[in-house]
């Protein structure tokens, strides 16, 4: 067994029968191949569910918002990122976090291992030795795990937890890799360009907010598109109401957003959400060298207001 | 019955012969990220080698959101606030390569918007009518697939006008109902030969013995209404669901809108726009008050409406087992465990 598979149970079993903690909220197998599923352990005897592997690609953050019990947490880079968001917004206490931080490896592309099998069903995925096979009815194949990670893994620059009470594994090698490069290439092109590009990026979208609902990070008790008093934006399928939702979704997530990739997964037609969310990390890096979720003492920039800020934008 | 042939490279024929008499046909195509049941453009090809489709072509006759009524705000108007209809009619239209558990779903989305009472669903009804259904079977389903549960199967052919059956070189087309029949009749195509349809009828049982024990969720009718309303089984079943929504979204079965008026300029309109019980907003009253204030009440409501209460009302689960929800779930949700957990 992985051993990273045995410390999780072990430590959440040891903290549930000292009593430390309610709740470990980790991941066990699903029942269907690629996705493992959030499993919510109260009594020793669920911890021999727990599990690890590259499908653990949920943000368990999404369960910690507002939590009342002492609960535990099994965390990888950019979970332990979201949870540094939430205590600083005061979603979470620290005190009532233990943080059982998984150094990551990044998490497999679904999407790409299917696309691999070319039209047959995968059946199971076999992780071993960065390497991951992929079987089904007559299909076998491999492929060296860096080549099916999910892409925000492929350029995460915080694999390790930030945050942490105890480490489960060695801590990976981190890469400054380049994040914007997608992101610069749409910059370059011309306005006109641009709206054909988000245009056409937007408009499969089927307003079922999946991408909303599974950030960690969007928990207003009132969401801007639910408001109806006043209505800030229309409903329908028309493309500007659309934009407007994208658009603004994406500004509530500056300076907030880990980058966890949760919006683009869920999304079901494939939307590449990431490319805005991206862009304003990029600005808030740019301005003010703030980057979400790494630093419990850095205030974010939103809450903020120094002097001396940029603000050239304000014509 | 007389069966009919397409040979593959002859498929593209086959569709313009559809659209001729200016009729859509609406086909499982690539879009962007996704596979969506688009109108097929002349000379286009449906992609038809992949499982099933991503949303299901319920979008056609319900789509995700559509104008029902216009009206005027300008005061200076005779006819300000008053609601005009938006006109219903439209062309002919195909749905080619639906899947037989989505057929299914037309007839339990029939039940809701047609058949509950003295009310008709207009803007449903209108392209209903002029909707005909050639399904395509399933030679290998998945194994997320359980229509076999539901009462269904990957050969069905309840709800649909015409099977096509994939015989590799060639397609067999089975008329079911009349219209079905008639269709094919005027596209003059070629008899299918007994040898085939005898092939067609062995990959629809090959296809069916592959998919396992079927469970029956229709022993969850039996079973208490309150019992299952107040078990404690809810309070954990939920916990995962983050209620993002898109287990109801893709589902083919799934009928819930959110009505809305919408102002440009002076012109206003009125629509309706899907909408899921997975979101709390949906039961959010004006005085604030909310009959499913948590996730579990929402999450609840989802199974108990398909698995309960549709079933005492109209004596079939409002499930026909395509397995999208199981597929999409970024929680890994999965409604077979749910039947499962209930009918126990
Ligand atoms: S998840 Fe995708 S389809 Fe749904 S609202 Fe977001 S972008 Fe649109
Ligand atoms: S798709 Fe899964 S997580 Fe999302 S609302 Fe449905 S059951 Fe819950
Ligand atoms: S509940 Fe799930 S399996 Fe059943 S019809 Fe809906 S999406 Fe398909
Ligand atoms: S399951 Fe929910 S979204 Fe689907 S029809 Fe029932 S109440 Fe509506
Ligand atoms: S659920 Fe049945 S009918 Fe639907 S795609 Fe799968 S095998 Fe075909």
């Amino acid at each position: 067994m992985d051993t990273r598979v045995e410390r999780i149970r072990s430590e959440a079993k040891r903290l549930l029968e000292s009593g430390e903690v309610d709740l470990v909220i980790g991941f066990r197998k699903g029942s269907i191949p690629m996705v493992s599923r959030p499993w919510f352990v109260r009594t020793v005897e669920d911890t021999e569910l727990l599990h690890w592997d590259g499908f653990c690609s949920l943000n368990l953050c999404n369960y910690l918002t507002k939590r009342k019990e002492k609960v535990a947490v099994v965390a990888k880079g950019c979970d332990t990122r979201s949870l540094v968001g939430h205590i600083q917004e005061n979603q979470i206490q620290r005190e009532q976090v233990l943080v059982l931080g998984v150094p990551c490896e990044g998490m497999l592309d679904r999407r790409a291992l299917q696309e691999r099998a070319e039209g047959t069903e995968i059946l199971e995925v076999v992780e071993s030795d960065g390497r991951v096979e992929i079987r089904g009815r007559g299909l076998e194949r491999s492929f060296p795990r860096q080549e099916v990670l999910q892409h925000c893994c492929r350029i995460c620059r915080h694999r390790n937890p930030v945050l942490h009470d105890r480490l489960l594994s060695a801590e990976v090698e981190e890469h400054q890799v380049e994040r914007y490069e997608d992101v610069e290439e749409i910059d370059s092109q011309s306005p006109e360009e641009r709206w054909a590009y988000f245009q056409n990026m937007l408009s499969p979208c089927i307003r079922c907010y999946a991408c909303r609902n599974v950030c960690p990070h969007c928990y207003c008790t009132e969401c801007f598109v639910d408001c109806s008093r006043p209505q800030w934006v229309g409903k329908s399928l028309d493309l500007n109401d659309v934009f407007t939702f994208h658009l603004f979704r994406a500004f509530h997530m500056a300076g907030r957003c880990t980058d966890c990739g949760s919006c683009e997964r869920a999304c079901p037609v494939g939307i590449p959400l990431r490319v805005l969310t991206r862009k304003l990390e990029k600005v808030v890096s740019e301005r003010w060298g703030f980057e979400a979720g790494t630093d419990l003492e850095q205030l974010p920039p939103l809450a903020t207001y120094r002097p001396d800020d940029p603000q050239d934008f304000i014509k | 019955m007389s069966a009919r042939r397409v040979g593959r490279e002859a498929l593209k024929g086959f569709i313009t012969g559809l659209m001729e008499d200016g009729r859509t046909v609406w086909g499982p195509q690539e879009f962007q990220g996704s596979v969506r049941f688009r109108p097929l453009k002349k000379n286009g090809t449906p992609v038809l080698d992949v499982p099933n489709a991503t949303l299901s072509p319920k979008e056609v006759v319900f789509p995700p959101s559509e104008w029902m009524f216009l009206f005027s705000t300008d005061p200076g108007r005779e006819d300000a606030f008053v609601l005009k209809e938006v006109p219903q009619e439209g062309p002919e239209q195909v749905i080619l390569g639906i899947r037989p558990c989505d057929a299914r779903a037309f007839q339990i989305l029939d039940r809701v918007f047609l058949e509950q009472g003295a009310h008709e669903d207009p803007y449903y009804r209108s392209k209903r009518d002029r909707t005909l259904l050639i399904g395509l079977g399933c030679n290998t389903p998945c194994s997320t697939c359980f229509c076999h549960w539901t009462g269904g199967g990957p050969f069905h052919t309840e709800g649909l006008d015409v099977l096509m059956t994939d015989l590799g070189d060639v397609y067999l087309l089975e008329p079911v109902t009349e219209r079905g029949r008639a269709l094919l009749d005027a596209l003059q195509l070629d008899e299918a030969g007994a040898d085939e349809v005898e092939r067609g009828k062995h990959i629809a049982e090959e296809a069916r013995a592959s998919m396992g024990e079927a469970k029956d969720p229709r022993r969850i009718k039996e079973k208490d209404l309150m019992a299952l309303f107040g078990s404690p089984f809810w309070e954990r079943a939920h916990e995962a669901c983050v209620k993002c929504g898109v287990c109801t979204y893709l589902c083919p079965t799934c009928s819930c809108f959110d009505i809305q008026d919408e102002v440009r300029g002076a012109c206003g309109f009125r629509g309706r726009n899907w909408d899921t019980c997975m979101f709390a907003l949906t039961t959010l009253h004006a005085s604030g008050h909310n009959p499913r204030p948590t996730g579990k009440e929402r999450f609840r409501q989802r199974f108990m409406h398909k698995l309960k209460y549709f079933q005492d009302d109209f004596g079939d689960v409002m499930c026909v087992g395509c397995g999208r929800c199981v597929q999409y779930c970024p929680a890994n949700i999965d409604i077979r465990e749910i039947i499962e957990a209930l009918s126990a």
